[in-house]
């Protein structure tokens, strides 16, 4: 275990390394390291350095804004939040269930969401470390370089990504921020026209994901230990899955496993999420810690996102992905995946389903149904959960009986795997930096291993007022002249 | 042979008693504005509609037309004095365009892009304002009030409530409800009211509804202001 590296005893004889920013990943973060005069690694952390505070702002805000208010707060997912806000608001109005075409109609964005976000994390982020090592030179290890090297496999990524984006425009009118979904269902279906338009690209587009998977299957089967070897810690897991147990994304049941693929809970309807699950906070990121309330915190924290959906289905829906999910969880030898890198190949599987369950939803007539929207009476709480394409996405509102928002709490995906990237990062920090001299390449496998989680942390950071903080005075040769700490209980001291 | 005038070289034709806003707009041309509404009094207050008549700015709405003018309008010089004062009107509330409820069909987005504003440019007040959504059926966003005054005029003139009025002063001023509350649940305002369908911004909204109409479909999504008309002209379209 790595959890020691988490707080060193004497941080102030220790020297300070810090990756600042993180690059190619989504929003603002750093890693600290602090080291002895050997270069033993003795505190290693994942700190979020910038703060969004929705949660706050939203107060006093009419109920019905929140699926476009909300889905603000990230650019790469909004539809995610999007979906989880007009979910809340579903149950806000008491709409438990929506008609054949609002939902399908949902599912379909949803299904665009995770394609092209998948795909721009993939190629545009990760594709570079995996096609020319982490060693690679800098300039080189980019898209550019991937467009320079690779120009076919950075020519479909790119539109794998702009296919999604147009789902996404047709269903929500904007490939980004659009006003799609409301409480109670959609605004518009698929015109026959829009869907013949998806459906001219669709069959490149599955075939083009299937290449995608055999890449990264390539990849990591052929150096298998390092890659299983490399970041992997072993993670409760947690994800949506449908009744009968296969890959759901839009709606379902909480389904938490042990790292060994035992199961914590089943088929936990996600109302309840708030029972199972529990926040703590720390003093130095921005970004609260998550973990399974039956476990505590030591033990109960988990890993969300394709890995964890990927290892904690009983199987997918469509036909290769299902196959895909066959051989993935053979590599696993009966026991759950858990080495970060496989990450990827979990993720690319899922984009693979996204365009297969597009191809099947595109031939369904309820697209283009015209019962669009259900009403209801407004009560005052609303919680709507959804597979984000980075894991397990709760949004949960109280209203007062004029509508306006009194309280919110979003528990966003890359906030879930908050422990389980701090962990993957002591993993590397042991297993691959310690004791050496550090150089870039070395530090870049710490971001390699952030990287597979791609998380977002402009969407993770909303709490406000709960946070300990201390600021210091320095004076010029950087002694400390003054300090105030506010502790999460909000007393003040100096 | 009826009288003319020159808006920007271009033959109006106006009867007595016409302002220069009401032959403009009879004869199918455009003069950017907010406050104004035919169907109430002019009011002069917001000067989104100053022209320039003989290097005099005046505001289109309350200028009588009178025969010979030279009226210039789409000049950039009277562009840029629109630009600012909606640049002040953006910062002086808190106007969100991105995620409220009337974007796409708002007479202030839509005149602020007629005008070529793309980003507010001054420093934003952001002023501490509420929602009022005491009544069943409409709320009053408080944030996106320009105190152009139709509510008031409309509750006063048409609908003989005078549920609205302006208080304080200058900086200070703001819209007030007469109520024994100050909310809009106790006061007499009803949903049929003139007065809950003449705003030119989202201050005033039906409750419970907001983003029904598509991205793509909505007011000026597909043509300007200019050759759509006000928002007032299409309330049951939007409504």
């Amino acid at each position: 275990m790595t959890t020691q590296l988490e707080t060193a005893r004497h941080p102030e004889t220790l020297r300070r390394v810090c990756i600042e920013p993180l690059t190619r990943v989504e929003g603002h973060g750093k890693v600290t390291l602090l080291l002895d005069e050997d270069n033993h690694v003795k505190q290693a952390r994942l700190h979020i350095v910038e703060f969004r505070g929705f949660e706050k702002f939203i107060q006093g805000r009419p109920y019905w804004e929140l699926p476009v208010v909300v889905q603000r707060l990230c650019g790469i997912c909004p539809v995610s939040h999007h979906l989880a806000a007009a979910k809340a608001c579903d149950r806000l109005i008491g709409v438990a269930r929506l008609t054949p075409t609002a939902e399908k109609v949902r599912r379909l964005m949803h299904l665009g969401q995770t394609l092209q976000s998948h795909a721009l994390h993939f190629f545009h982020l990760s594709s570079p470390d995996l096609l020319f090592g982490v060693d690679d030179a800098v300039a080189h290890r980019n898209i550019v370089g991937v467009i320079q090297d690779h120009p076919e496999i950075a020519r479909q990524g790119i539109l794998l990504r702009k296919y999604g984006q147009e789902v996404i425009r047709i269903t929500s009118g904007k490939r980004v921020h659009g006003t799609g979904a409301l409480p109670g269902g959609v605004n518009k279906n698929v015109s026959t026209e829009e869907r013949d338009l998806l459906l001219a690209d669709i069959d490149r587009i599955v075939a083009w994901a299937e290449q995608a998977v055999q890449l990264i299957k390539r990849m990591i089967l052929t150096s298998p230990e390092s890659h299983y070897r490399f970041a992997s810690v072993d993670a409760n897991t947690l994800s949506l899955v449908a009744a009968d147990g296969a890959f759901e994304i839009y709606d379902g049941g909480l389904r938490a496993r042990d790292p060994q693929g035992g199961a914590i809970f089943d088929h936990a309807d996600a109302q309840g999420y708030a029972e199972l699950l529990r926040e703590e906070i720390k003093p130095w990121s921005y970004m609260k810690f998550p973990f399974i309330a039956a476990l505590g915190p030591e033990h109960g924290w988990y890993r969300v996102g394709p890995l964890a959906r990927v290892n904690n289905c009983d199987r997918f829906t469509t036909p290769l992905a299902e196959q895909e999910r066959q051989d993935f969880a053979a590599a696993g030898e009966g026991r759950p995946l858990q080495a970060a890198l496989t990450t990827h190949w979990a993720r690319l599987i899922e984009l693979l389903h996204c365009t297969e369950a597009i191809r099947e939803l595109l031939a369904d007539p309820d697209l283009q149904g015209t019962d669009l929207r259900l009403e209801g009476d407004l009560g005052s709480l609303g919680i709507g959960v959804v597979e984000a394409p980075r894991g397990t996405l709760f949004h949960h509102y109280e209203v007062d009986p004029d509508g306006l928002v009194t309280r919110a709490n979003l528990i966003v995906s890359t906030t879930n795997n908050n422990q389980a990237m701090n962990e993957a990062i002591r993993r590397v920090a042991a297993d691959d930096l310690d004791g050496h001299e550090l150089s870039e390449p070395l530090l870049n496998r710490i971001e390699v291993a952030i990287r597979a989680y791609d998380p977002c942390l402009s969407c993770a950071t909303h709490a406000l007022g709960k946070m300990p903080l201390e600021l210091e005075l320095l004076d010029a040769e950087g002694r400390r002249v003054a300090a105030i700490r506010r502790h999460a209980d909000g007393l003040i001291d100096r | 042979m009826s009288k003319t005038f020159r808006l920007d070289g271009r033959e109006i034709p106006f009867e007595a008693g016409q302002t220069i806003m009401d032959a403009v707009l009879a004869a199918g041309g455009y003069i950017p504005h907010l406050c104004h509404n035919p169907e109430f009094a002019p009011h002069g207050s917001c000067r989104v509609c100053l022209v320039a008549i003989g290097g005099r700015q005046v505001s289109a709405c309350t200028a009588p037309a009178s025969e010979g003018l030279e009226v210039e309008s789409d000049s950039e010089a009277i562009q840029a004095t629109r630009r600012a004062i909606l640049q002040m009107l953006f910062v002086e509330g808190n106007h969100v365009c991105p995620a409220c409820e009337k974007s796409g069909a708002c007479q202030l987005q839509a005149v602020a892009y007629y005008t070529g504003m793309l980003a507010p440019h001054f420093t934003h007040f952001f002023p501490h304002r509420s929602v009022d959504a005491s009544h069943p059926d409409f709320i009053i966003d408080f944030n996106r009030c320009i105190l152009c005054e139709l509510c008031v005029r409309a509750s006063r003139d048409q609908d003989g409530k005078r549920v609205f009025a302006i208080s304080g002063r200058g900086l200070d001023s703001h819209l007030a409800i007469d109520s024994p509350s100050g909310r809009l649940g106790d006061s007499s305002f009803a949903a049929g009211d003139k007065a809950a369908h003449v705003c030119p911004t989202g201050a005033i909204l039906p409750k419970h509804r907001g983003y029904e109409t598509p991205i793509g479909a909505r007011l000026y999504d597909r043509e300007p202001i200019s050759v759509v008309g006000d928002v007032r002209a299409h309330e049951e379209e939007v409504a």
